[in-house]
């Protein structure tokens, strides 16, 4: 189970956590503009990496914010965590 | 095997006797028993059967290791099945029964199997059983497959879990987690020391050394005794560790002294694992009567209980540890016959018997207990045929990795041991003494020590050394493998519990099942109680010999938690019956309680599902209170329906974009019956947005939805649009909801204390209710005119009662939610995920207006723009007028019309009978359901092997024009 820093409350375990997948997908639009293809990638593709991944969290069991965490899928180590809308941090070696 | 108790030793009450039974008949042991060693004192040699072929089990081990000894046990007013008899501390009134076996122990019917069995090889159920079909068989294979039984009574309530948090956690107490212990307590970081033993020491009570001048024993009492007193330690007897997961947490299972479980949850900074190794046994020929015993066992049972397991002993060996225990043997005043060796030079020299070396047992007899051992040398030659009544076997020591390898740590195969320990660490723990193959008495103290130094300092707590522990060093621990007797047809066991053989493991390889975890399936090798603690690695090493290859390559299995059997209790601990899920009540729940009505769940809530009046049964009362809100008026207590205020600046652009239905149109006061979609189109909820001021939305989710919704607003506002000042915050529980509907409806309103002016059909008003704050909404769930009129929670309970007296010249009923289940059907209204699955969009339920109006790209609008959504044939909602008196259940299959074959076009979803119309009524999900509408298709409907006819009709059966509404 991991241990997850909320950068509003601090650590706590994951069980008081949901994890909302792969972070930064950017919505694509206007509609008329998109095509299937591309709307297909946003709603069902996903990277999927051994190694470094961006996903979010929800601090569902504690303050209720999203927040984004840099984990690393073979240790589960966490890298980083870091508000919605901040830009992954650079560096992030697993 | 005849045990016999010893006049002095071990640490029971001699002066404690304690009165027992097992299979019926009395016996007595002593304080400090274990049910095991208090049976063995007895002479009781057959505690068990194995699994598959019934054959009679004695005791391999004295602790966690013990394969083979389970009962079922009643103690204390608790029930346990598949106890294991070593692990059972004595207690008066303590009932246990032996299990898998039929009439009795000594002697069992089911043992025929064991005759039979060249029909039962590995693979046996996968070989036999798969024609026809398992299905076939599985009914009566179950009946005799087992173990232990359970009552089918609820347990005795459980301790609630526990979350910790430490510095270091030191698991293990025998001397290398002491004395990690003990060096990490020097200064300011908390530890925690945990050890699956009534006392701490491990295995110390089984060694003559002396530790820094003390008897060892004494020693292991002493530090633990220092360590109870400092208030930064923990110390946790009697508790297990039974799981090692991410981010350095440890799952413990404490046993406390009342024969409970307690489940612990620690999240450490270091974990110190001194969990030591267990002995392994040697596979030879007949190797699993009674009376065949792991060395260390039969030392224990001598040291700790003092209870000599047998008189004539035989040692068989391929290690210098079992020396030490012939020794310890021979001076409780056993008589050792031998000491087998399967090393053509043991170098041993001061054995207390003839050492028979390069030898080893190739036959045992004796049914219910061992009377004579044959042994041969292994390059062959003359054997020898010895009389004794207990073999002590030591096929030398596996390192308890489980916790390790949980953790993610890599294994690596030691020749100088021949056992697997801890290699690459991923996590911050560190395995010390036996648990890393270290297993001599000074090198344990030393490797125990610097690691409790450095993980207390790794956590920045200055430690404060105590002085490395010291013993003197022992003789070298030098072991050849010796993994199984070639050339024999006797069976040589491995699995003692499952009867997994040499043979068996052979035969597998064989046919191909070279993986150790395909192994493990096909012929259960390691699936039994003791998790393979005893075979795992014997399995392997024939399989590697089975396939020519080295044991590192064969690998190990999974080791997975539980590292040994947890109750459910535990993991359950307090989360069951009422506390398994809160119980959500309405808040005038006591006024429905006063009128008789009937509550059930629905979404997680206790609702009235009726109200019944004397002498009427559930479905009259139903009915009743179905056809009442369409004569006169009836009271309804709402209260459960969402209530989520969006406020702020951006409210309305917000909810635009979050709901199907144009919302930012819509003018204060007024309210809107609209659909959330997800972002693939599909309907996630409906519910009516009500707008109470230009920057304040009122939305009123399903009942069992609210969190849903909320939820998914919420990550849209805090993910996608940041930007926007607009706030989300679930009011339900603080308001209390009661609607008012039916024809009469205004005429109860008319009486209402109340400053409030209701305004049309979809209005919202704010004001004061019975002098308090208030809100009026007119919307309907029923098809009648509706005033939904809320006021805080806590005078929910006082409106009720006040509107059912006001009420009571225009004829005001109660009803319950099965009775609107039936106004809103007659309706064609729906039910969210009753009538609408999670494939089902707007333009399916006839809603097609805001796709075409609406420019900004709401949740999910682009999903609506594929091909798929603009299909003819898609699911649609619609109304079935069935023919005859009887209801269609929900679900039946709607049958396309005439053709060949019978094709299912859709499903019913919501059905019952209408009692104002008199006539059972249906909504339905059907194929291109609108046009066949517009055609007035005939169709049959099909349920459990009846037909009804139906016609598709519009979902609407009452008021379709909604006059009554407007009314
Ligand atoms: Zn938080």
């Amino acid at each position: 189970m991991l241990l997850i820093a909320c950068p509003f409350c601090g650590p706590r375990d994951e069980t008081e956590f949901r994890c909302g997948g792969e972070s930064h997908i950017a919505r694509p639009g206007p509609a008329e503009t998109v095509s299937d293809e591309r709307w297909g990638d946003y709603l069902f593709n996903r990277a999927n990496p051994k190694g470094v991944h961006l996903e979010r969290w929800l601090h569902g069991h504690g303050c209720g914010q999203w927040f984004n965490v840099a984990r690393d899928t073979v240790s589960h180590r966490v890298l980083a965590v870091y508000r919605m809308g901040d830009p992954p941090p650079k560096d992030l070696t697993p | 095997m005849t045990g016999q108790r010893l006049e002095s030793g071990g640490t029971i009450r001699r002066d404690r006797p304690i009165a027992f039974r097992f299979d019926g008949a009395t016996f007595t042991g002593f304080e400090g028993d274990t049910l095991a060693s208090a049976l063995l004192a007895s002479g009781v040699s057959v505690m068990g059967r194995s699994f598959r072929y019934h054959r009679p089990r004695g005791l391999w081990g004295a602790w966690t290791e013990e394969p083979a000894a389970l009962v079922d046990l009643s103690v204390g007013g608790r029930y346990e099945p598949n106890a294991r008899a070593t692990l059972v501390p004595l207690e008066p009134e303590l009932e246990a029964t032996s299990v898998n076996r039929w009439p009795g122990l000594r002697f069992d019917l089911g043992a025929f199997v064991d005759v039979l069995h060249p029909l039962f090889p590995a693979g046996f159920y996968y070989k036999t059983f798969m024609k026809p079909g398992w299905a076939t068989w599985e009914e009566s294979v179950r009946a005799r497959a087992g173990l232990g039984r359970v009552n089918g009574e609820a347990g005795a309530p459980t301790r609630t879990a526990r979350t910790a948090h430490c510095d270091v956690l030191v698991i293990g107490g025998g001397p290398a987690g002491l004395a990690a212990a003990r060096a990490a307590a020097g200064g300011e970081a908390r530890v925690m020391l945990v050890d699956d033993r009534p006392a701490f020491g491990g295995s110390l009570p089984l060694d003559a050394a002396t530790i820094d001048g003390h008897n060892a024993e004494a020693w292991a009492a002493a530090v633990a005794a220092d360590l109870a007193t400092r208030p930064m330690v923990t110390l946790l007897p009697r508790t297990t560790a039974i799981g090692y997961f991410d981010h350095d947490l440890v799952a413990l299972a404490e046993r406390r002294p009342d024969g409970r479980e307690r489940l612990w949850r620690v999240r450490a900074r270091r974990v110190v694992l001194a969990t030591g190794a267990i002995e392994r046994p040697l596979v030879f020929p007949d190797n699993d009567r009674p009376g065949i015993m792991a060395a260390s066992a039969a030392l224990g049972y001598v040291w700790r209980h003092g209870v000599l397991p047998g008189a004539d002993i035989v040692v068989v060996t391929n290690n210098g540890g079992a020396y030490q225990a012939a020794r310890a043997l021979a001076a409780a005043g056993a008589r050792i016959k031998a000491i087998v060796d399967t090393r053509a030079t043991p170098g041993v020299v001061d054995a207390v018997a003839e050492v028979i070396p390069g030898s080893i047992v190739t036959r045992t007899q004796g049914r219910l207990g061992i009377h004579h051992v044959e042994v041969a040398p292994l390059g062959g030659g003359r054997a020898r045929t010895l009389a004794c009544d207990l073999v002590a076997v030591s096929g030398g020591w596996n390192p308890s990795v489980h916790l390790f390898s949980q953790s993610g740590g890599k294994l690596r195969w030691d020749e100088a041991i021949a056992a697997f320990v801890p290699d690459r660490s991923v996590q911050n723990e560190q395995s010390v003494g036996a648990a890393r193959g270290v297993f001599d008495l000074a090198a344990c103290l030393e490797d125990g020590h610097v690691a409790g130094l450095a993980a207390a300092a790794a956590t920045g707590h200055a430690a404060r050394d105590p002085g490395m522990p010291r013993a003197q060093e022992g003789a070298p621990y030098r072991i050849e493998p010796f993994w199984f007797v070639p050339g024999t047809r006797r069976r040589q066991w491995i699995d003692r519990l499952n009867d997994v053989t040499v043979a068996d493991v052979r035969l597998a390889a064989r046919e191909n099942f070279a993986s150790v975890e395909h192994l493990k399936r096909y012929t259960t090798l390691g699936m039994g109680t003791d998790q393979g603690k005893t075979s795992n690695v014997n399995g392997l090493a024939v399989l590697a010999a089975a396939t020519g290859r080295a044991i590192p390559d064969v690998g190990t299995t999974t080791f997975r938690p539980p590292t040994t059997p947890t109750s459910f209790a535990a993991f359950t601990a307090l989360r069951r019956c009422a506390l398994h899920a809160p119980t959500r009540r309405l808040p005038a729940h006591h006024a429905h309680a006063r009128l008789g009505a009937v509550f059930d769940e629905y979404g997680g809530w206790q609702r009235p599902a009726c109200y019944p009046r004397a002498g009427e049964d559930r479905a009259a009362a139903i009915r009743r209170e179905a056809a009442h809100p369409r004569r006169a008026v009836g009271l309804f207590d709402a209260s459960s329906l969402g209530k989520v205020e969006v406020t702020g600046p951006d409210a309305a652009r917000f909810l635009d974009l979050m709901i199907y239905n144009a919302i930012g149109n819509l003018a204060p006061g007024r309210v809107r019956y609209a659909l959330m979609l997800n972002e693939n189109g599909k309907v996630f909820d409906d519910g009516v947005v009500a707008r109470l001021g230009p920057e304040r939305f009122l939305l009123s989710p399903s009942s069992s939805h609210t969190a849903g919704v909320v939820a998914a607003l919420e990550e849209w506002r805090q993910c996608e649009y940041l930007d926007m000042k607009v706030r989300v915050e679930d009011v339900t529980a603080a308001w209390g909801t009661v609607a008012v509907t039916g024809p009469r409806a205004h005429a109860v309103l008319d009486k209402l204390e109340t400053d409030i002016v209701p305004g049309p059909h979809m209005s919202v008003a704010e004001g004061t209710v019975l002098g308090a704050l208030g809100r009026i909404a007119r919307v309907s769930y029923t098809g009648e005119a509706g005033f939904e009129i809320s006021v805080p929670a806590g005078r929910a309970d006082a409106l009720w009662d006040h509107l059912l007296a006001l009420g009571e010249d225009e004829g005001i009923a109660p009803f319950g939610l099965e009775a609107l289940m039936i106004l809103r059907m007659e309706k064609g209204y729906i039910l969210i995920g009753i009538d609408t699955d999670g494939n089902t969009e707007p333009q399916d339920l006839g809603m097609t207006g805001p796709l075409r109006a609406k420019t900004v790209d709401f949740v999910g609008r682009r999903s609506l723009l594929r091909p798929d959504s603009r299909r003819t044939d898609r699911l649609e909602l619609v109304g079935l007028a069935v023919e005859g008196a009887e209801p269609i259940p929900g679900g039946a299959h709607v049958l396309a019309p005439g053709g060949r074959g019978e094709r299912s076009i859709g499903h019913v979803s919501s059905s019952a009978f209408s009692p104002s119309l008199g006539r059972p009524v249906a909504l339905a999900m059907v194929e291109g359901g609108r046009a066949r509408q517009t055609a007035g298709e005939r169709v049959a409907v099909f349920s459990r092997g009846t037909r009804v006819m139906a016609r598709i009709v519009a979902p609407a059966f009452v008021d379709p024009e909604g006059a009554r509404l407007r009314d």
